[in-house]
């Protein structure tokens, strides 16, 4: 299940609704992650473009994966302004014993990381800066570049 | 007609190109300076897929997405 909100994440309401969905399910382990805003380096809070189509694909991918172990993966992000102190970012999985959880929580967020597309930017005296020194180029990158036609030469 | 889309921070508008590959896209989008920077980090999907090569046909309707470094979460 992938959920994306405008604004901060109700962080107690969607982890409730989560555990309630499968608290009938056989599932014995429920692994959340939470992502806050943190203050530092004077911003006001952070914001987020998502590309909707190849994030769903990227998602139902894993799924796959998590269905493979018996597991399952849900995820919630937010579109737009998240103000420091907030949460932007949920991710968690249910598996019927903690380690495959464990292990999925992991991975899956690390993949998030590289490979969702999702663009950062810091909010600072209320202007959007793109975060791009913190930014990781996707699988693939540079392939349009006349530079990358001169490194195959 | 092939619908080339900007994401995420490059601030530029779609562009609509009679091309009929992405060999002929970089040859094009190279010409442009503004992009140089974006073209040397930016991920490539052709209708929601991405690609790892140029080597790509294109045909009418397609749709060409430059995706720019990401950070989620």
């Amino acid at each position: 299940m992938l959920c994306l909100y405008d604004g901060a994440l109700d962080v107690p309401r969607i982890l409730q609704e989560w555990y309630e969905e499968e608290a009938a399910s056989n599932y014995g382990a429920y692994i959340p992650f939470v992502g806050t805003v943190r203050s530092e380096e004077g911003i006001e809070g952070l914001s987020f473009d998502i590309y909707e189509p190849i994030l769903k694909s990227w998602f139902d991918a894993w799924q796959e994966k998590a269905k493979a172990k018996g597991a399952m993966i849900k995820m919630a992000h937010s579109r737009g302004d998240v103000l420091v102190h907030t949460s932007s970012y949920i991710a968690a999985v249910f598996s019927p014993k903690r380690r495959v959880a464990l292990e999925f929580i992991d991975a899956f967020v690390e993949d998030f990381k590289a490979s969702a597309p999702i663009w950062k930017y810091d909010i600072i005296d209320n202007q959007r800066v793109y975060a791009l020194k913190r930014s990781t180029a996707m699988v693939g990158s540079g392939i349009l570049s006349s530079k990358m036609k001169d490194e195959k030469k | 007609m092939i619908r080339v889309e900007f994401l995420g921070p490059i601030q530029k508008a779609p562009l609509e190109l009679e091309i009929n590959n992405l060999n002929e896209l970089a040859a094009l989008l190279q010409k442009d300076e503004e992009l140089s920077t974006w073209l040397e980090n930016c991920a490539v999907a052709v209708n929601d897929t991405l690609v790892s090569s140029l080597e790509v046909a294109l045909k009418d309707g397609d749709k060409v997405s430059l995706l720019p470094p990401v950070c989620g979460g």
